[in-house]
């Protein structure tokens, strides 16, 4: 890699890891971090295909509440460059960036609680009334979530091209490789398990065979697919009497309604 | 009584709306957003208080813990900051505590909304919409993920923030009336049709085991293998029995990192033995 690919492989790391902690923009997502990879190392169709089948991948990773999700800024940003630079089929790049993700995931834990330094620090900026002090605590944490992606990258730049590296990958064996790949197939499920798990609708989930068999059954692509699924989500809501009842208590009489509530106190 | 009211200005509006886009920068295992939180009421303190010590009492009262989904974060900003400026106009009632319980009165329920809607459905949709175009080579597809979502989330942060500055201690009861209840519902609708449809079309799993073989009455070869048996029963229902022993591993709180790790020596071990291809 030449130094100005390095700089700004090393740039765009940083971003992705400010991302991946601020959870805003969203360019710590496969989709995005692999594009700009791609766009930078001048093989843009290459980071696009990447960022697609790693993003499907990461469908599920999500930080929600205090949990936290893999990082995908930087098994995105290593992915990428190892197919481009580093002449590795897509599938073994995907299969490296898991682990890669969980190693950053151990660096991200590493930063939260290295931060935790910086709050106390505001706390006392706070007793003075010092408002630069705490902006500066606050932005002195997200350049730590910046650094957390971007050295490991600029260490895997370094080395992605070499004849060393690309011999101990390709001494991977068949059975490996393509084991990993029919992985890449299914795993994608641990995603769904936990996007269904989290939205915790026992009662919702025959909305989610619904979509399943019509999908089994049929050849309708995606965007047919979600406009069924908005529809469906319509009519529940117009016919669920539970959304309905706001409007009714004005022709009810409140003798009815002590019932009601007697209903359902059993 | 109203001729020197504190008020936010439009450009307030504007500097908190930018803070707030870094709400999560520092977070922390201790008090996660509150850094974030604190720096985007900076604009608001700063107009509201002029002396030194309301200042500092302020700023620690931000500074308590903070947690929620970070985009409608911003309609707690808009409730807070309607809160510290009816303070900072004289009104007693409103001490430390309520306008800390209000804070994490909300902060549970919005992000119990937020979640599902951004991160459970918008997210993965339009991200599952984007990869399906990725993966040909289409520039399309990470375009689409990325404006799509920016647009709803600068729309979503910077009417959250005005709406819950408009509102402020209304917004409290509205939680209980139906509307968001609906939404939160219609949301988790769309999300699992399209997670069901996506466990079929996205997941392949090719079970060649074979379990018969012979010649038909045309003398042609016959193969049954585990996966027509499948086909013909229900297409992708190997797909949905492992979604769902996933969903059970993650609700027996495995860590989602152990079950990729596993279902990758699945695949090894599978294709070494030739159960899977």
């Amino acid at each position: 890699m030449t130094t100005m690919e390095i700089i700004l492989v090393t740039l765009v790391a940083a971003i992705c890891g400010m991302g991946s902690v601020l959870d805003e923009r969203q360019t710590h997502r496969p989709l995005v971090a692999c594009t700009l990879i791609g766009l930078v190392l001048g093989d843009l169709q290459t980071g696009i295909i990447v960022g697609g089948t790693l993003e499907m991948l990461a469908l599920g990773w999500m930080n929600v509440g205090a949990a936290m999700a893999p990082d995908a800024a930087l098994a995105s940003v290593i992915a990428a460059i190892l197919v481009i630079k580093g002449g590795q089929d897509k599938g073994t790049a995907i299969a490296i960036a898991i682990p890669v993700a969980a190693a950053g995931q151990v660096l991200t834990i590493f930063v939260r609680t290295l931060t935790i330094f910086l709050q106390h620090k505001a706390d006392d900026y706070a007793a003075q009334a010092n408002f630069r002090g705490i902006e500066l605590c606050h932005f002195a944490g997200l350049s730590l979530q910046a650094l957390r992606v971007a050295i490991p990258t600029l260490a895997v730049a370094l080395v992605a091209g070499t004849d060393t590296v690309t011999a101990a990958l390709h001494a991977i064996p068949e059975v490996v490789t393509r084991g990993l790949q029919i992985a890449g197939g299914f795993i994608v499920v641990v995603g769904y398990a936990m996007v269904i798990n989290m939205m915790r609708a026992g009662a919702l989930m025959p909305f989610f065979f619904i979509g399943f068999v019509i999908a089994s059954f049929s050849n309708y692509n995606l965007v047919g697919l979600g406009m069924l699924g908005a529809c469906l989500a319509l009519i529940y809501i117009q016919l669920n009497p539970r959304f309905n009842q706001a409007q009714l208590p004005a022709s009810s009489t409140s003798q009815k309604q002590l019932a009601d509530d007697e209903l359902e106190g059993l | 009584m109203s001729e020197n009211k504190k008020q936010l200005t439009a450009r307030d509006i504007r500097a908190t709306y930018w803070r707030s886009t870094f709400l999560l920068g520092s977070f922390n295992f201790e008090r996660m957003q509150a850094m974030g939180f604190c720096v985007s009421m900076i604009p608001t303190i700063k107009r509201l208080y002029s002396q030194k010590e309301d200042q500092a009492a302020a700023l620690k009262r931000h500074l308590e813990f903070f947690n929620t989904q970070p985009w409608v974060g911003s309609a707690i900003m808009g409730v807070t900051a309607a809160m510290e400026q009816e303070r900072a106009n004289g009104a007693t009632d409103i001490d430390d505590a309520a306008i800390s319980g209000v804070k994490v009165g909300l902060m549970g329920p919005l992000a119990g909304v937020g979640d599902p809607i951004f991160w459970g459905t918008l997210r993965p949709v339009l991200a599952a919409l984007g990869a399906g175009l990725a993966i040909s080579g289409s520039l399309l597809g990470p375009l689409l993920f990325f404006i799509g979502i920016n647009i709803c989330r600068a729309l979503t942060r910077w009417y959250g923030f005005k709406y819950g500055y408009a509102k402020g201690t209304e917004i409290v009861s509205d939680m209980g009336g139906g509307r968001l209840q609906k939404l939160t519902q219609g949301a988790s609708i769309l999300g699992l049709f399209v997670m069901g449809s996506l466990v079929s079309k996205w997941t392949s799993i090719n079970i060649p085991l074979e379990l018969s073989r012979y010649h038909n009455a045309m003398g042609e070869e016959v193969v049954t293998t585990v996966q027509s048996v499948l086909n013909d029963l229900l297409p992708g229902l190997a797909a949905l029995l492992l979604t769902f022993f996933c969903m059970y591993l993650l609700r027996k709180k495995v860590n989602a990192m152990y079950i990729i790790f596993a279902l990758f020596g699945v695949g090894i071990l599978g294709y070494w033995l030739g159960i899977l291809a």
